[in-house]
């Protein structure tokens, strides 16, 4: 089942390759990852998605609660949360295509953010699926370029992650 | 304030820790902070001959004693010599400070000379690491460094010092901290009393029930207690390979060390219990064998420090994660708040059946009529002539499981040996930095003649410290472990497991300035013994012929159950 999983650590060099090394060396896998500072500058953010049963997420969280610089984290996917993703992607844009796919961004709202007499680029916010989604409905073969933030990941209601 | 240099802050740091002792070898980005050590004298330097070594003998300093062990290395092949060491400690829980050289902060990431990212080579085998980038916060780094080694799961911790941050012209106010604050780690104090409470109803109703005890309980300084609780409750107790000692080998309740290579009884409880009480233990492979027939009727009540260890490789049905010490001594309140005994006409079956699985192996081997002489000989003779009273260290291999076997170990700490990731080349390091903790003790080294070449340089340092070791090399003239699993899945293939060309060990002890014996007749074994071990200020050197066809058994079958064993070449369960 597919996790998302919101870290709250030190804002220290080192402190984000403990958390890539943890992955990699206990054969767990990133899907994606997404990391900056908060508003608090000596506290990251680090969301990720992984993928994994009940033990191993267990096993997983776990582990990252070792880290030294890990101060809190919270597993979004366990209750109710926001899932966020921005995309920018480059189409090819011509003829009776640039019509079609103005149409796609519109229904996704989505936005042309830059144009060329033959591409558009789009800027789509949305859960992951929903990007790939878009994806689907343009066609991969207008696709020239895609560039993803990875899921950003917020609880809902009053719940929060934070000191 | 006073003003110190960073090479003096380290130096006063490790005083004000009280370090006695720190293992290393010199090398260029170090040398300020040994021009510093040189002008004191309250913290000794020990002068290893490898790196490796120096993390070796930190960490049989810290295994003997519970205090951190303390290692100085260069930077580039100084620092990764220390690797294993730094592995070694990892996997078996040893609080350790390695202190490690790196060039000047300006050429970090340039490929200068003797360069390594220490903290990126070293990541995955520290419980933590430091950089220093400013020589104002060595204080600080030492105090946490200490604190995270020695607190909670202990374990390895790095510190990686640029050259010129501790550059003798640069000084800086020094206060050692007394306290340390991070928000980011903090170490469980206390197991929950709720589950206390229940995991003593659980073990009230057990009727086949078996104590299963870990290092955990030597490093979590639980092994008194723990001894109080088995005899109140009258279960019987297995032992892990890291947790021999921590109940006393000798007692009746003991049924032995358990897994792979475990007593037949102590893994016959195991699989037939109703109630496994495991305290500081891992539930490793080498214990559960396959994790699917792991002990099916049982109940496990798991106590640890560390909440990634429960429920890793076996669910528990009562996790409990807190300080050893602390929840077995609310586990023995709570015992006598419930007032309550265990089933007595249970466990007068329970034991009856148990004696009944001790008569069926006994540690038995055969002996060889005029033959040569048998390995568990050795070990047992080396009990004999210490009277059980030795720190005994160990490298790996047959070797490892025959000390483990049939020396019985009535304290703790007396034990020391790589179990976790079984690290050829630790044995006699880490009996120097047990001598070094004990000048006065018996420390015996029990090797083999493949383990023992793997660091055998650090004769040399025996000699400078005087260090009066005795080395008992169990010398088949072969990888005894990795023949025997030759002579078992490979058909009898002996793909490099032969050491030819040995040397003569003999010589070789004397060239290094130490006595050096060879013992090939079991009748001059127990003689050889008693005159090693009369030489109370000189290090010897035994070097004993075994039979070279041995296997270690019991030995579990594969893929089996706990029960699942070979009993001897041809008998299996």
């Amino acid at each position: 089942m597919r996790r998302i999983i919101s870290i709250l650590m030190e804002n220290e060099p080192g402190a984000l390759s403990r958390v890539i090394g943890l992955f990699s060396q206990r054969g767990y896998n990133i899907e994606s990852l997404s990391v900056a500072p908060t508003e608090d500058s000596t506290l990251s953010r680090l969301t990720l998605t992984t993928f994994g049963n009940d033990l191993k997420i267990e096993q997983i969280t776990k582990h990252l609660n070792k880290l030294i610089e890990v101060v809190k984290l919270v597993d979004l996917t366990e209750g109710a949360h926001i899932e966020r993703e921005l995309m920018l992607i480059k189409v090819k844009a011509t003829g009776a295509q640039r019509a079609e796919v103005k149409r796609s961004v519109d229904i996704f709202r989505g936005q042309i953010v830059d144009v060329t007499s033959t591409v558009y680029t789009v800027q789509l916010t949305g859960a992951s699926d929903k990007l790939d989604a878009f994806i689907g409905a343009i066609g991969e073969t207008q696709v020239l370029e895609v560039v993803r933030s990875g899921v950003s990941g917020i609880s809902r209601g009053e719940k929060v992650l934070s000191l | 304030m006073e003003m110190l240099s960073g090479a003096e802050m380290v130096v006063r740091a490790l005083q004000d820790e009280g370090v006695e002792y720190i293992f290393g070898y010199p090398g260029g980005s170090v040398l300020h902070i040994y021009d510093a050590l040189f002008q004191q004298d309250s913290v000794s330097h020990i002068l290893v001959r490898h790196e490796q070594a120096a993390t070796h003998a930190a960490d049989g300093y810290a295994r003997a004693t519970g205090k951190p062990g303390v290692v100085m290395v260069t930077s580039g092949p100084g620092a990764t010599n220390a690797i294993t060491g730094l592995a070694t400690a990892f996997m078996d829980s040893i609080p350790m400070i390695v202190l490690s050289g790196q060039v000047r902060s300006d050429w970090i990431g340039d490929d200068a000379f003797q360069e390594t990212d220490m903290i990126g080579v070293s990541r995955p085998v520290v419980k933590h690491s430091f950089m220093v980038r400013d020589a104002k916060d060595i204080p600080e780094i030492m105090k946490k460094a200490f604190y995270i080694a020695t607190t909670g799961r202990p374990g390895p911790v790095l510190i990686d010092i640029p050259k010129d941050q501790t550059a003798p012209n640069v000084k800086n106010p020094y206060e050692y901290p007394k306290k340390v604050k991070m928000r980011s780690y903090a170490p469980v104090s206390r197991g929950h009393s709720g589950q206390i409470r229940k995991a003593v109803e659980e073990l009230m109703k057990a009727k086949r029930p078996v104590i299963y005890a870990g290092g955990g309980v030597i490093q979590g300084e639980g092994s008194e207690l723990l001894t109080k609780l088995a005899h109140r409750l009258n279960f019987p107790v297995t032992n892990t390979l890291m947790g021999l000692g921590c109940f006393p080998g000798t007692d009746p309740q003991n049924v032995g060390m358990l897994g792979m290579h475990g007593t037949y009884e102590a893994n016959m409880t195991m699989h037939s219990s109703d109630v496994i009480l495991a305290v500081g233990a891992r539930l490793d492979d080498r214990v559960t064998n396959n994790v699917k027939k792991f002990c099916p009727g049982a109940k496990i009540i798991h106590i640890d420090i560390d909440p990634a260890t429960i429920s890793k490789n076996i669910m528990a049905h009562i996790p409990i994660v807190g300080p050893v010490h602390q929840v077995l001594e609310e586990m023995l309140s709570a015992l006598d708040e419930h007032g309550g005994e265990p089933d007595q006409k249970a466990l007068e079956r329970w034991w009856e059946e148990i004696e009944g699985w001790r008569k069926v192996h006994g540690m038995r081997y055969e002996t060889n009529e005029n033959g040569p002489m048998k390995p568990q000989q050795v070990v047992q003779a080396l009990y004999k002539a210490t009277k059980g009273d030795a720190y005994v260290t160990s490298d790996v291999g047959q070797h490892q499981m025959f000390a483990a076997q049939y020396y019985q170990y009535d304290k703790p700490r007396r034990w020391i040996n790589s179990g976790g990731l079984g690290t050829m080349g630790f044995g006699l390091p880490a009996a120097m930095g047990v001598q070094f903790a004990f000048p006065d003790a018996t420390v015996a080294c029990v090797t083999g003649e493949g383990s023992i070449q793997m660091n055998i340089q650090e004769l040399s340092t025996c000699l400078q410290y005087g260090l009066p070791v005795k080395i008992i090399n169990i010398n088949n003239q072969a990888l005894g472990m990795v023949r025997q699993w030759q002579d078992m899945q490979y058909g009898g293939r002996h793909s490099q497991s032969y050491m030819e060309s040995l040397p003569d060990f003999v010589a070789l002890a004397e060239a290094y300035g130490h006595v050096g014996m060879k013992i090939t007749k079991i009748e001059d074994l127990e003689g050889a013994m008693n005159e090693a071990f009369a030489l109370k200020d000189r290090l010897v050197f035994m070097d004993i012929y075994v039979d070279p066809t041995e296997h270690v058994y019991p030995m579990q079958i594969a893929d089996g159950s706990m029960r699942d064993m070979w009993l001897s070449k041809t008998e299996r369960t």
